[in-house]
């Protein structure tokens, strides 16, 4: 048994300790808002925040996370400040890329309020987004500067 | 496109819901609705006065789309302009996707399928009149309830009011009475300045689905009882199993079942990770396949070879022989281009339940029709016992044109007997696409001694994508991508020739976003610029000598130029390369500014300024969203994509070894939307074909080599550089 918390609820999992996080979020957990999208760590598709900190939950497994504070997509009220600039921005176009690019932005306007242009691609470099939203996400990170606040 | 549209269709409505059903038929260039049967029974709960929208007394308005979500925003833009005729009010509106059957086939084309940039183009005067009939309908009823003719009431805000006594009655209240009267066989149709929606910047309905994670793409189908499945297919062209170890397989805890399948082996378990473990526990061997000598750079020396071959004329117009005698200045040049991959972010991944007589299948996709054939192809059951859910996409960009993967999730469910979800890896996808095909293309043309466009030879040497997908189309074995906007180019060359080899090369080929139009418009904007280079003239007068005819491609060229502070100095070290396009009768131009780090060869790109006609618009953003996104698809292609053999197989694996552009890489872009009042063009493909041309011409600009290869990676750039100061 596997004890995490995700998104405020604790869990008791049966799952294998080396079973990645995604898939216990996905599989075990039915939570699909976070994608798979190459399960290598280089797409960002499958970013959640845990304990404070982005990661990409494909590269991380169960046992891993144990007794650990997961915050996935499912998890970010829609009123959040990220979650209203991305639709404010109107960033995305598939969709399937945006949780991850959102997770990833929480943690960086948590970190710093104000990130540079420079700033966001460093954080934002290891999200890939195949239909080109590069711009309104940095645009999106902009307007929800500075209101990002009190973040798991 | 295998059956064109005949007045076959005579549809019966829709089947849910009481109200008037009508017969509703279209055709590519007309429109006509007639009354098929009245089947009132007491009081209707919904107007639904054809297959495309439904009224119901809480006034919500529901309307149908037949088109499938990839990113491009169908679910918004088509609503949009069945709204605006009907008058509803925005916040009314609702959207639901369409069943997969006939009455829901694109007008066009034929079939229910997503492609070709054409929703809009093909749906938006259909979708006009549905709204437009809906709303005279919904005017006639409360004409009758107000004891006033027609012309004194306005319709709007879902509403219809009587411009005398300002009293108004709701749609949804009107439901009931519209839904008994006939349906006008020809609707008025508003004037373009009393559009309410088209042409505005409406958000997206999906939009708040998307940011919440809530979405459903079809990788997050779950039906109870499902297994999961991975097939395991040969890493070569022709490759046969040679041995697998099915015992080891099955040992593997959870896994089910292991089956052979037209692609592979197939294994299903009761979760992903034992089918994974169990198709490595397989230890397939395999034959060394039927193309062992095929790599990188046979693929491109094929395709160059096949350049000295006689190629089948596609046109021929003027005197070219005599031109390039007389010409002062002749000029060839031959260019590569690679084979690509589409890489949506969503792999792709089917799941499928099978009964004794039913077959429902669940996937993101874009194209219904070949989903439907390949389930009665493989079921034998007949399309009313096949229910087909489409979900959202992890875009597709052409990749969902095909339905390898829904062929595949059946013969496995066929296998396992259990409902079953197969769930591509990103590896699979890259390895077992259906590529754009690599492209060879040479360019020859002359120039007068005032250096004036005289004659234009092209010959194409490439993979045909339409031999294995529409072989009717191939007209005296031209492949229709490979030579479009040559022979129909927008430029009006003074005699062309336009020849095409075909190569027969091991990988499938197929859609990728934007097609020929890829290949066409890096070589002949590139190649435009070295005759203005050789000319000594400006790039884009040069190209102006050559659009006399063509004023919307003129006006393009005219803003980008404009905006993008062209012909004014250039500043740290930036320079800017401009390139034009038509495709799917949209014209796009660009203008690239670029600086290049000679020592490590890396091409930055700061900005793109894009304008773009593409005739009367639906939705700003939406145009404004599909132009950044295909010019990011479009440079990730330029600087960085390649797909990678050896062996007779795909290496290439993974984002670490095909890897598109990332934040850090992205430049600024401005689109310009031409105010225009012709009929509605593509947009979903037309960022992508001028994004390369561009950068690469501000890549000449900047260094002086010329680019006959892509992708413009810092290695290739280096060995460029060094060769022009060697």
């Amino acid at each position: 048994m596997i004890r995490l918390e995700v998104n405020g609820k604790n869990c008791r999992l049966d799952v294998p300790h080396d079973m990645p996080l995604l898939w216990v979020l996905r599989e075990s957990l039915g939570l699909t808002g976070t994608k798979y999208g190459c399960g290598t760590g280089m797409c960002g598709s499958c970013t959640v925040i845990v304990s404070g900190e982005a990661v990409r939950s494909c590269q991380v497994s169960a046992g891993d996370v144990r007794g650990k504070v997961i915050t996935t997509i499912e998890g970010l009220d829609i009123n959040h400040p990220v979650k209203q600039a991305w639709i404010s921005q109107r960033v995305p176009e598939c969709g399937y890329c945006q949780p991850g690019q959102i997770m990833q932005a929480v943690e960086l306007l948590t970190r710093n309020p104000h990130p540079s242009d420079r700033q966001i691609d460093e954080a934002m470099g290891g999200n890939l987004c195949r239909c080109g939203t590069y711009k309104r996400i940095r645009r999106a990170i902009m307007e929800a500067s500075g209101n990002v606040e009190n973040m798991p | 496109m295998k059956t064109p549209l005949s007045r076959r269709h005579f549809l019966k409505g829709c089947a849910s819901g009481a109200g008037l059903f009508l017969a509703f038929r279209i055709a590519p260039s007309c429109f006509e609705c007639s009354a098929v049967q009245d089947i009132l029974n007491g009081t209707p709960e919904r107007f639904q006065p054809n297959i495309w929208l439904s009224v119901t007394p809480d006034d919500l308005v529901t309307i149908r789309v037949s088109k499938c979500d990839i990113g491009q925003g169908v679910y918004t833009s088509l609503p949009m302009i069945v709204a605006d005729e009907l008058g509803a009010a925005w916040d009314h509106v609702r959207y639901e996707l369409a069943p997969v059957a006939d009455e829901y086939r694109d007008p066009v084309w034929g079939e229910q399928v997503t492609a070709g940039s054409a929703s809009i183009s093909h749906l938006y005067e259909p979708l006009r009149k549905a709204g437009a009939a809906a709303r005279e309908m919904l005017a006639e009823a409360a004409a009758g309830m107000f004891h006033v003719p027609r012309d004194r009431l306005v319709a709007g805000n879902s509403a219809l009011r009587c411009v005398d006594s300002g009293l108004s009655l709701s749609y949804g209240k009107l439901c009931a009475r519209a839904a008994k009267l006939p349906l006008p066989s020809d609707p008025p149709l508003k004037r373009r300045d009393q559009f309410t929606f088209i042409g505005k910047d409406l958000p997206r309905l999906d939009i708040v689905e998307k940011v919440n994670g809530s979405a459903v793409y079809g990788m997050d189908v779950r039906i109870p009882g499902m297994l999961h499945a991975a097939v395991d297919r040969p890493p070569v062209y022709g490759g046969r199993v040679l041995g697998c170890d099915m015992e080891a397989a099955l040992r593997v805890p959870g896994v089910e079942k292991v089956g052979v399948i037209d692609s592979g082996l197939a294994v299903c378990a009761a979760s992903l990770a034992a089918a994974w473990e169990g198709r490595n526990a397989l230890r397939t061997r395999w034959s060394t396949g039927k193309y062992p000598w095929w790599d990188t750079d046979s693929a491109a020396r094929t395709m160059q070879e096949h350049l000295d071959r006689q190629g089948v004329n596609k046109i021929s117009r003027g005197d070219v022989e005599g031109a390039m005698k007389k010409a002062s200045v002749r000029l060839r040049a031959d260019y590569v281009l690679p084979y690509l991959a589409h890489c949506p972010m969503e792999p792709p991944n089917c799941t499928v339940h099978l009964t004794g007589d039913r077959c429902r299948i669940w996937a993101s996709c874009q194209n219904q029709t070949a989903m439907m054939d390949t389930a009665v192809e493989e079921t034998g059951l007949r399309p009313h016992q096949i229910d087909i859910h489409i979900l959202f996409s992890g875009g597709s960009f052409g990749r969902r044109y095909e339905v390898d993967f829904v062929r595949e999730a059946i013969q496995t469910a066929r296998v396992c007997k259990k409902p079953v979800r197969l769930m591509w890896t990103r590896e699979e996808d890259i390895k077992n696409d259906f590529y754009r095909p690599g492209n060879a293309a040479r360019i020859e043309a002359g120039l007068d001694s005032r250096g004036r466009l005289l004659a234009w030879r092209h010959k194409v040497a490439a993979p045909s994508v339409y031999r294995r997908i529409a072989t009717s189309l191939l007209s005296d074995g031209i492949d229709p991508a490979a030579v479009e906007a040559i022979h129909n180019s927008v430029y009006d060359f003074p005699a062309v020739i336009v020849d095409y080899v075909e190569v027969k090369a091991p990988p499938p080929v197929g859609f990728w976003r934007s097609v020929g139009n890829s290949h066409n418009a890096f070589t002949i904007e590139t190649f435009m610029d070295e005759l203005a280079g050789a000319a000594g003239r400006d790039p884009i007068d040069f190209r102006m000598d050559l659009l006399d005819r063509e004023p919307r491609a003129r006006r393009v060229l005219e803003l980008v130029a404009a905006r993008a502070g062209w012909g004014k100095k250039n500043t740290k070290g930036r320079y800017l390369g401009a390139a034009l396009h038509l495709s799917v009768y949209s014209y796009v131009a660009k203008v690239a500014e670029v600086s290049v780090n000679r020592s490590d060869g890396t091409i930055r790109v700061h900005r793109i300024v894009c304008a773009v006609d593409c005739g009367q618009v639906v939705n700003r953003d939406i145009v404004r969203a599909q132009m950044e996104g295909g010019i990011i698809y479009g440079l990730s292609a330029a600087l960085k994509e390649e797909v990678r053999f050896a062996a007779g197989g795909v290496v290439s694996e993974n984002f670490n070894d095909y890897e598109p552009l990332r934040i850090h890489e992205a430049p600024d872009i401005e689109v310009i939307i031409v105010d225009s009042r012709e009929k509605p063009t593509g947009v979903g493909e037309i960022g992508v074909p001028s994004a390369a041309p561009a950068v690469a011409n501000a890549v000449s600009a900047a260094c002086g080599v010329r680019i006959r290869r892509l992708p413009m990676t810092p290695d290739r750039m280096v060995r460029l550089l060094s060769r022009r100061v060697g």
